[in-house]
């Protein structure tokens, strides 16, 4: 069940080999939907479900599958999770699927999936192929998360909503940076994790 | 058999996308109801925010929207009630109510706390990617914004975007919509310009003029045909008047 390659599959994305960290895969909606933590980790939901089940699907077909015509029938089981996603979202969470807007759609051309569908679900079983994308799903959530937190926190004080800076901070001058709240920060707290992050693992550091 | 023939990957494809459209159709479906009850939750709320009314928890928004908007209405050109079933206003969709000749013109009669009678009307028009829409709510004179609510379906974040914003939003109370008599929509210009027919104007968002003059160009062309309605309100006719003529048309 959790063989060593298994695990790999599950655990490398996490840190080692994290697709927005190492990879350099999903920076744009990484940046687009952190702004604070609740649409973060609705995207971050839903990128692992769409990721996990497209590689499965795309595992099982993989030996029927046209070489030919193998991108388009990814891309046909990517658009139709995402729309099932999509559809799941106005149905249940109305407010969050606003906040998102156009970003889950985009969900479809987040590189992560065409990435990891290309790379390990063509050629791997349906078992390690669903670990694999639940654990770039993850990675990719982490990142989110962290995101989210920091810009969050600075640019509107808050954490999932909730005041957690006291009002007497305010009363005595502390103000919100609305600077975080804005795009470029986004890439900046990126940069920062990376730099972290390759600061931590050596055998990351490039010459 | 040989994956790689032209038969194979026709069928392929023609079976692919014939289960995966099956499979979509189904779902929209079946998740219908329950998107149109959160879009008109959602539109209860636009309207609510007109009013200054926090929006209230999902569950409870069909609630608090009833107690405010104590009755709808269609009023024609000559600001005449042609019809007040119940919702009925709420029901027009105004993306196909765009031709002037055949336009319904809707309003929300609502009653806030302090018991004053305030007239919501929807606005719908065109942003720079998208539509773009929203309600204002006038006061019983016909002549003075009480509160005013813009959405958007695609305008760029941080420019567009924000006609959401409380701060645009806000501009647009206490302005009247009468000069001197006349009905002159609020026009929304860049800071140093002038109104060329007078009417009374906020400033438009830096960055986003064409979103701007689509709120502009919507306020002018969608509330223009109140002008008889408001009128009646706001002209010779005391408020009181205008209140009799309306329950005399109630056809209840």
């Amino acid at each position: 069940m959790l063989s060593k390659k298994n695990k790999e599959a599950f655990f490398n994305p996490l840190s080692k080999d994290n697709p927005v960290l190492v990879q350099i895969l999903g920076i744009c909606s990484a940046l687009a939907v952190t702004a604070s933590l609740e649409p973060a980790i609705v995207m971050g939901i839903s990128v692992i479900a769409v990721l996990a089940f497209s590689n499965v699907i795309i595992s099982f077909l993989r030996k029927t599958v046209p070489t030919n015509i193998r991108i388009i029938v990814q891309l046909v089981v990517v658009a139709a999770l995402v729309i099932i996603v999509q559809q799941i979202l106005i149905a249940y969470n109305y407010d969050v699927s606003k906040k998102l807007s156009v970003f889950i759609g985009l969900i479809i051309t987040n590189c992560i999936l065409m990435g990891r569908l290309e790379a390990f679900a063509m050629h791997n079983s349906p078992w390690p192929s669903f670990l694999d994308g639940v654990g770039n799903g993850l990675g990719y959530t982490i990142v989110l998360l962290i995101v989210a937190f920091f810009r969050e926190l600075l640019g509107s004080g808050s954490l999932f909503g909730f005041q957690v800076i006291p009002q007497w901070c305010y009363d005595h001058g502390y103000m919100d940076n609305g600077l975080m709240i804005l795009p470029p920060m986004a890439l900046i707290t990126v940069g920062c994790i990376i730099w972290v992050h390759r600061a931590r693992n050596k055998e990351l550091q490039e010459n | 058999m040989n994956k790689n023939s032209n038969t194979y990957q026709i069928l392929y494809a023609a079976v692919m996308v014939l289960l995966v459209g099956t499979l979509l159709a189904f779902i929209y479906m079946a998740l219908k109801p329950k998107q149109n009850e959160n879009i008109a939750n959602d539109t209860r709320k636009q309207i609510l925010s007109a009013l200054h009314i926090a929006s209230p928890d999902d569950s409870q928004v069909k609630e608090v929207y009833e107690k405010y908007v104590i009755q709808d209405l269609l009023v024609d050109a000559e600001g005449n009630i042609v019809d007040s079933a119940a919702n009925v206003a709420f029901n027009v969709d105004m993306k196909k109510n765009v031709k002037l000749a055949e336009r319904q013109l809707p309003i929300m009669k609502c009653k806030t706390d302090d018991g004053s009678i305030k007239y919501v009307l929807p606005v719908y028009g065109a942003g720079l990617w998208g539509p773009i829409w929203g309600y204002i709510a006038v006061n019983d004179d016909g002549n003075t914004i009480y509160g005013a609510n813009f959405s958007h379906e695609g305008e760029t974040p941080g420019l567009g975007a924000r006609i959401t914003e409380q701060s645009f939003q806000d501009l647009f109370v206490d302005k009247h919509l009468f000069v001197d008599g006349d009905f002159k929509s609020v026009a929304v210009l860049k800071k140093g310009q002038k109104a060329t027919n007078g009417a009374e104007q906020i400033d438009a968002l830096t960055g986003a003029t064409i979103t701007s003059r689509g709120v502009s160009d919507m306020m002018a062309d969608c509330m223009a045909p109140y002008e008889a309605f408001l009128k009646k309100m706001h002209g010779t006719e005391a408020p009181a008047a205008a209140e009799n003529e309306t329950n005399d048309n109630q056809p209840e």
